[in-house]
């Protein structure tokens, strides 16, 4: 059982460094439980950085994250156990079966009745038909609501997307959107890196722009998210904290 | 290590790769090494080991590299169990497959050179086992900790090497004080107990800094 919880993650001064590069400089931010954040940025800008630095898979090289007023190092697999993350790779293994992938995370994760569990799973992935079929026969769709399923068996209180929009038709980016508000009422936090800009418009409770591992001001007003965030990239910005949407 | 045991038998490449690779080792060596039909005395035990060695080489390198195809890796560190629980889950894998291989090796070497191995058979496997897990030990930290470099493939063995040469001399001799004409069980011993130090090292020293190590 699970005694520690959190409603709310501070990043305090996050740098990281690979080298000389810098992925990431000096970044603070206050994440509130029931909250969708999204990460903006050009490539390379070190929004994948910041989902790994939450994460807790990379190590920030300084300043530090709490989740509560706990730190991550403190916490280990017990904050593990509440983190869902979703990377741009789907980390799903293409030898096994649809059934297979989500009954090892299932079990991975120590979660009561696995099978009824990977069930439910896989009908919200809507691949109940294709459920003992091997993932690399899957279409990039396919397998992006599969690794979506699986990043979410858990029930994660911290859930963390890389790109989740990625290969989806229309039916799948609704049925995303509405799992994501509904994540969002159950009290999840929800940060996801995306460059679609139109379908975040519509998700998101706030945007947080990274460019060259800072976070940069989107400009104030009424327009779409796209039309602020393109007005920063060409227009340049000053460095804040957040902005609402 | 099940879903490792799953996904291979899907596959089966590790298996074929190395299982060929040892028996084609040990089938080269026979044409070096028996003349007239007779077999040059003691080298058995070297084959056995060298075989041993770079078959489990190829099996280190692929287990992992499988684990970097689309990320799981990440995946997998992000569970919440201890993170040395996957590295020994991983290093159960790599010995399994590893013992496969044994024993086709000793098959065909005791085929082609008929040698009784299994004259002092306890202490035969012993020293395989004690010595598949010093080798597979050390291997699969490197591996791990190889995994996401591009020049994998050239470090592996660069590192392993000449960390892990005192278990195959260890080995190679342990076996060679069994399969003599007049077996030294005393030596063997010796050498048996000197790879379980080794591995005891080996192992500590894996599990203590897998963690920080896998940590970007």
């Amino acid at each position: 059982m699970n005694l520690f919880d959190f409603q709310q993650v501070t990043v305090s001064n996050v740098s990281r460094h690979y080298g000389r590069r810098r992925a990431l400089s000096s970044v603070s931010l206050d994440l509130q439980a029931g909250e969708v954040v999204g990460l903006l940025g050009p490539n390379g800008s070190g929004k994948s950085t910041l989902l790994g630095v939450l994460s807790t898979l990379i190590a920030p090289s300084s300043g530090q994250v709490r989740y509560g007023e706990q730190l991550s190092r403190a916490l280990g697999a017990d904050l593990r156990r509440l983190i869902g993350f979703l990377s741009h790779d789907l980390q799903l293994y293409p030898e096994l079966s649809a059934r297979e992938n989500l009954d090892f995370s299932a079990r991975l994760y120590g979660r009561q009745e696995p099978l009824a569990v990977v069930n439910n799973a896989l009908g919200r992935a809507r691949l109940a038909e294709r459920a003992e079929e091997p993932v690399a026969g899957f279409s990039r769709g396919m397998r992006q609501r599969l690794a979506l399923e699986r990043s979410l068996i858990h029930e994660p209180r911290l859930v963390l997307l890389d790109e989740p929009f990625t290969g989806l038709d229309d039916r799948s980016t609704s049925e995303l959107i509405e799992r994501l508000h509904q994540l969002s009422k159950d009290g999840c936090l929800i940060v996801f890196a995306t460059h679609d800009l139109d379908i975040a418009d519509g998700v998101l409770d706030r945007a947080v722009v990274l460019r060259s591992g800072r976070i940069t001001e989107l400009p104030n007003g009424h327009g779409s998210l796209r039309s602020r965030y393109r007005e920063l990239v060409t227009g340049g910005g000053s460095m804040e904290q957040r902005t609402d949407v | 290590m099940r879903k490792d045991i799953r996904v291979e038998s899907r596959s089966r490449e590790m298996l074929y790769t190395t299982t060929f690779f040892a028996a084609s080792c040990v089938l080269v060596f026979s044409f070096a090494f028996v003349r007239s039909g007779r077999p040059v005395e003691g080298a058995e035990a070297g084959i056995i080991w060298v075989a041993l060695a770079y078959a489990g080489q190829l099996a280190l390198g692929r287990a992992f590299e499988r684990e970097l195809h689309q990320d799981a890796l990440r995946g997998l560190l992000m569970a919440p169990v201890e993170r040395a629980a996957i590295f020994v889950g991983k290093l159960l894998g790599i010995m399994l497959l590893m013992g496969v291989v044994e024993a086709v090796v000793v098959f065909f070497v005791a085929v082609f050179f008929s040698t009784a191995f299994f004259d002092y058979g306890l202490l035969f496997i012993s020293l395989l086992v004690t010595g598949t897990i010093g080798f597979a030990c050390v291997g699969a930290l490197f591996a791990a900790m190889l995994a996401r470099s591009q020049s994998r493939a050239v470090l592996l063995p660069v590192l392993l090497y000449p960390i892990t040469v005192p278990v195959l001399i260890a080995g190679v001799n342990g076996t060679l004080s069994l399969i003599q004409p007049e077996p030294n069980l005393d030596l063997a011993r010796f050498w048996l107990a000197l790879i379980a130090f080794f591995d005891v090292v080996f192992m500590t020293l894996a599990l203590w800094t897998f963690e920080p190590l896998m940590t970007e």
